[in-house]
């Protein structure tokens, strides 16, 4: 989660960490030094709440009787798509050369800002304290020292966790200025265990962010896909986004999201409240009990987007790099389901019957190329619709070459 | 009079419209139709009424074209309104901002970094090119360079050198891979400015040694702007920044001013009169050009009898040679 207005930026991290939550810590290069009141630990349950509403959507249009002319729409819950972040773990020993430069307690997070002469020294000194960092991290460390960049790093204080009642990691938030508007992604491409998953939600004024150094691509959007798409959607959505990264050679961010928060017609999810969005960092929006009501549905004045990378060393070698656009339009990723009309009818519907098969035909070709899924695989999965709308029969050959 | 044939501005003009082609269709770069036609329309339109106020000798349509694809494929804009002022702010600083008889800005440049840091509204999007057209920009790049004979080559190499220079310099010192370094050289947007804006042969400097000092500058800046300071659109601000250095340098180290091959479609008067273009042609391109230097303003306001004579060509009826 970035905010950000000119240099002001907030930083919120949250995670997807499973195990223990005494292996748990956090290592982050940060531009500046950040105090103790820079930092705060937020609510999960904010970022649950942004993702929800800015997640990509599954509509449903039903196909209304083809002897009468009405029209219905309906909205499906949209899918939650899990939340994920690169981590650094835990385990080891040693110390030398390393200026704590800040040192305090923030909710459950015992947090160190730490700068060092000497890369070597610091991964010795994090190694010793029980941060475990990937192996071939020095060089990356080294370069970030000599960027001038401190180190925030972040370990579960388990008495204050048992204390405060938390069982769930909450997100951790920093407030600094900089003009560095980046993301640091290199530590987590060093151990090369597979490609690392990322979300970036971003919260600024004037228009969608994108990446300087990296391709933003828009997901494909606005497309019609066969109704068992329903049933899995979150299954759909995940080959999607591999299929499409792999065709931009693992080298392109996406665009999932992108919209002006003063209105969403309809919403995946409630718009979020201007306490709400106060709360993930947007400073410019006044306090509440400053006349913003619960749910301010106007004049929000916060553009937010939505971007998912999944990166490794190859394609992504330096970190995230972002400005922000002047590009106000909107864009969702959204996907339609069309239910035909599977009732009597009460005239010759054979045109309808007819185009209805087309389409169905259509959705799979469309689901094919977006997932690549198998297409035959796709075919026996969509309930077809026969000349006079019973359940069709599918002709032997379909399936025979293609 | 020469005949037209090779003149680069054709060759670059038919690559810059590929490349626009291949960015919106192929790239998903956000290049809107009714842009390209407002932003063309009020460049052609803006070359024609100035060329006339301005006395020229002729419409010569080449280089408002060339202004609008640069526009068009780097500038984003939220409406077509910031596009038609951007072809009008680019065409006009040719014939209001000139030094010596030169304009002072690189037209495109000039409009975008104006309009970037007056206006939301207007932005480039470096990241879009990606690297995928690395080959495609570079051969055409070095296309264009091998049809200009090289003969004013040296910002854009100079420009490159200096600033593959930093990156790998940069790279070393923090122990960076080199993957970082060949990451940002083969940037799209990197590229086409380097081959086709800063390599503009009418504002750099007319000294071949000058040309290199002066890419080497804007490259110098520029990385000064993106890995010092931290922020975007480096090389851009950095032509931006040093527009007025190429006067001076001009001044330092003399150099024959360039001119475009004449190959321009209508003639607005019956004699030749080249006037914004002080001929050069035929000369080494080291030897000192004795150049009338007069400010475009004033000429503008001298020359009122250039609308005289406009109608015949304009009709069509291309005057005697």
């Amino acid at each position: 989660m970035l905010v950000r207005d000119d240099d002001r930026t907030v930083i919120t991290m949250a995670n997807d960490f499973q195990g223990d939550a005494r292996d748990f810590a956090v290592v982050v290069p940060v531009p500046t030094l950040v105090e103790r009141g820079q930092v705060n630990v937020a609510d999960m349950a904010l970022i649950d709440h942004l993702d929800a509403y800015t997640a990509p959507r599954l509509v449903e249009y039903h196909d209304p009787d083809p002897c009468r002319s009405y029209e219905r729409m309906e909205e499906l819950a949209s899918a939650r798509v899990p939340m994920a972040q690169a981590s650094e773990d835990a385990a080891a020993a040693r110390k030398r050369g390393v200026t704590i430069e800040a040192s305090y307690t923030v909710g459950e997070y015992d947090i160190l800002v730490l700068s060092a002469e000497d890369s070597g020294g610091l991964v010795a000194w994090l190694t010793a304290n029980g941060y475990r960092l990937p192996a071939g991290a020095e060089p990356v460390v080294r370069s970030y020292l000599r960027q001038d960049m401190r180190f925030f790093v972040a370990k579960v204080n388990l008495e204050e966790q048992a204390r405060l009642g938390y069982t769930k990691l909450r997100p951790l938030q920093v407030a600094y200025e900089s003009p560095r508007f980046m993301l640091p992604i290199r530590l987590g491409t060093v151990n090369a265990q597979g490609a690392q998953e990322l979300f970036v939600y971003a919260l600024t004024r004037s228009g969608r962010v994108e990446t300087t150094n990296y391709r933003t691509v828009r997901l494909p959007s606005d497309t019609e896909v066969p109704e068992f798409v329903e049933e899995e959607f979150g299954e759909f959505y995940r080959a999607l986004f591999s299929r499409q990264t792999e065709k931009q050679n693992g080298r392109a961010v996406f665009l999932e999201y992108a919209w002006d928060m003063a209105w969403c017609d309809p919403c995946a999810a409630d718009p979020l409240s201007a306490d709400e969005l106060r709360r993930l960092g947007v400073f410019w929006i006044s306090p509440p009990g400053g006349g913003a009501g619960r749910v301010a549905p106007q004049g929000q004045d916060v553009f937010v987007t939505r971007l998912h990378v999944r990166y490794d060393q190859a394609g992504f070698p330096e970190d995230l790099v972002f400005h922000e656009t002047g590009d106000r339009s909107n864009f969702q990723g959204r996907y339609v389901i069309r239910r035909p009309w599977r009732a009597a009818t009460s005239c010759d519907a054979s045109a309808y019957y007819a185009s209805v098969n087309e389409r169905q035909e259509r959705e799979a070709r469309v689901l094919a190329n977006l997932t690549g899924w198998e297409l035959a695989d796709i075919r026996e999965r969509i309930r077809f619709l026969g000349e006079a709308g019973e359940p069709a029969q599918e002709p032997w050959w379909k399936r025979l070459w293609n | 009079m020469q005949t037209p044939a090779l003149d680069p501005r054709h060759f670059q003009i038919a690559v810059l419209a590929i490349l626009a082609a291949f960015g919106a269709a192929g790239l998903g770069i956000d290049i809107r139709p009714l842009h390209l036609v407002v932003v063309a329309a009020v460049a052609l339109g803006t070359q024609y009424l100035a060329g006339r106020l301005a006395g020229l000798a002729r419409f010569d349509p080449l280089s408002a074209l060339v202004t609008t694809l640069s526009l068009t494929i780097l500038l984003r804009t939220d409406g077509p309104g910031l596009a038609a002022l951007a072809a009008l702010l680019a065409i006009g600083s040719k014939f209001l901002l000139r030094v010596r008889g030169k304009h002072l800005f690189n037209p495109a440049n000039f409009a975008i970094v104006t309009l970037m840091l007056a206006s939301d509204g207007a932005w480039i999007s470096t990241g879009q090119w990606g690297s995928a057209a690395l080959g495609a920009l570079a051969l055409s790049g070095l296309g264009w360079l091998v049809l200009t004979r090289a003969r004013r080559a040296e910002t854009t190499v100079a420009f490159l050198a200096t600033f593959a220079a930093l990156l790998t310099a940069r790279a070393l010192l923090l122990g960076d891979p080199l993957a970082i370094v060949f990451h940002h050289l083969s940037n799209g947007a990197l590229l086409i400015f380097a081959f086709f804006m800063i390599s503009d042969p009418k504002t750099t400097p007319d000294a071949a040694a000058g040309r290199l000092l002066f890419g080497a500058i804007v490259a110098g800046l520029a990385f000064a702007i993106q890995f010092l300071a931290y922020r975007p659109y480096g090389p851009l601000l950095a032509l931006y920044a040093c527009a007025p250095l190429t006067p001076l340098l001009d001044c330092l180290l003399g150099g024959a001013r360039y001119r475009w091959v004449a190959s321009s479609l209508f003639k607005f008067t019956r004699q030749e009169k080249s006037d914004a273009t002080h001929a050069t042609r035929g000369l080494g391109r080291n030897d000192a050009v004795p150049v009338r230097h007069r400010a475009g303003l004033l000429r503008l306001l001298r020359r009122p009898r250039g609308h005289r004579a406009v109608q015949p060509g304009l009709a069509g009826r291309a005057g005697p040679r």
